[in-house]
């Protein structure tokens, strides 16, 4: 029930009502719990309303979490050769 | 066609298991018991098969994390009395429609001509509370901290627009001070949580420092993604191994660390804290939402006088101890045999996110 839904913002109805779209399905979302939004901006949506609006990306993340893997693994090899 | 971004998530899993594995090998520790609170995650931990990624010395266990799984026997046929008055519509989000009550449940009750309408979101149920003005619309509000403002900006919504038919039945609850139920229980003895991620867009990260703080637990929020998951049960051993229990998001993208500030706003606006019964859990002192008394003319308890009486749970039903963490479903006795998706018994079984129902659906015989 807390799924929530990455889409990006298509079309600006008014102050508190957007088009959003997720692949091919578009849909009218509520956006009065998120500010200043644009067209092109990515939110996560859940039962209708935007809950917050994405930052940065999910390649980010991943990239980050590499440089993290690498220092364990760095360590793990060091160990290794002990 | 596999884009380099959908490869990297692949390819990054099983380097993020083996990174888990040789810390626990390292650390030599006994075995660390997390569990991951929110039922999407749960899903996903099932659909992507991720407990077969997990050294054998990591426990993950399922918690309460499923807002209809917990709603209480008491709450469900409160709904379902309702259905059954001539003068008022049930709206509800479609997982509550198939949960048994002590006598029927929704669906039965739409079947038998009563008006029962599944809604996607709770301004459809504003909407038909303005096309039937001589009906009670009645809302069932259940959900965690990510559902709850929807419902306070509905409420808000309904004063304005003065649709006084328009009431909500409020079951909402809140997820931190269910943790702490479960952070003190010895029988438990968790050694941290995978936090929710959309709770956690909400409320940010502040209502869980008492774990790591009071409770010695290690925390991580995460998103919903097989690489978000490992990455956040992978924090959860480092702070385990390191003794040093703390909160990390390891969803940035979309958990803010002071939360949705406007969301809170419309909490605090509409709703105050109240005790709130939790099935498996049992009544939790404040975990809960009751509309403040501005918005006292949309709650359906008072205007329609509706007592929530105590039921006691189906026969042989160990719902309750699934959602504590106590048992997996399959050690259920009813589990696969009595209990199945075509014909739940217990709520687990009913919704999408159920430990239960994923369970079934993806590992029926506990294989993983």
């Amino acid at each position: 029930m807390c799924l929530a839904v990455p889409h990006e913002i298509i079309k600006i109805l008014d102050e508190n009502r957007a088009i959003a779209a997720a692949g091919p399905v578009e849909v009218e979302i509520r956006t009065d719990m998120v500010s200043d939004i644009s067209i092109g901006d990515k939110v996560l949506v859940h039962a209708g309303f935007a809950i917050e609006k994405l930052q940065g990306s999910e390649g980010e993340e991943i990239c980050s979490l590499w440089e993290e893997l690498r220092e364990v693994m760095e360590n793990e090899n060091a160990s290794n050769r002990k | 066609m596999k884009t380099p971004q959908t490869e990297n998530k692949e390819k990054i899993v099983p380097i993020l298991s083996h990174a888990l594995n040789s810390l626990l090998e390292e650390a030599a520790t006994k075995s660390i018991t997390v569990m991951e609170v929110c039922g999407t995650h749960t899903v996903a931990i099932f659909r992507h098969g991720l407990k077969a990624l997990l050294p054998k010395s990591f426990k993950l266990v399922s918690g309460p994390g499923c807002p209809v799984c917990v709603t209480d026997q008491s709450e469900i046929d409160a709904a379902i009395s309702i259905a059954e008055r001539e003068d008022s519509i049930v709206a509800t989000y479609g997982d509550m429609l198939r949960v048994p009550g002590s006598w029927t449940s929704l669906q039965e009750c739409r079947a038998r001509g009563r008006s029962v309408k599944v809604v996607t979101s709770v301004t459809q149920a504003l909407d038909l509370a303005e096309e039937n003005p001589d009906k009670n619309v009645v809302f069932l509000g259940v959900g965690f901290e990510t559902t709850a403002p929807a419902t306070a900006l509905a409420l808000i919504e309904a004063k304005k627009r003065k649709l006084d038919n328009f009431l909500v039945l409020c079951m909402h609850k809140t997820v931190p001070l269910a943790l702490e139920a479960l952070a003190n229980s010895e029988e438990l003895s968790l050694d941290g949580f995978l936090l929710p991620g959309h709770v956690s867009v909400i409320i940010g990260l502040n209502p869980y420092r008492f774990i790591p703080e009071k409770y010695g637990k290690a925390c991580a929020i995460a998103g919903f993604e097989p690489f978000e998951i490992m990455a956040g049960l992978l924090e959860i051993a480092r702070q385990v191994i390191k003794g040093e229990p703390t909160i990390k998001s390891m969803y940035p993208r979309a958990v803010r660390p002071e939360g949705n500030r406007t969301a809170q706003e419309l909490l605090d606006k509409v709703f105050e804290p109240c005790n709130a019964h939790w099935r498996g859990l049992g009544e939790i002192p404040l975990s809960g939402y009751k509309m403040r008394p501005e918005f006292e003319i949309h709650d359906a308890s008072l205007r329609l006088n509706i007592e929530k009486k105590p039921s006691p749970l189906p026969t042989g039903c160990r719902c309750g101890d699934v959602l504590k963490g106590l048992i997996s479903p399959i050690e259920c006795p009813l589990f696969g045999r009595a209990c199945t998706p075509m014909k739940p018994v217990g709520p687990c079984m009913v919704s999408s996110e159920g430990s239960c129902a994923a369970q079934y659906k993806y590992d029926r015989k506990g294989q993983l």
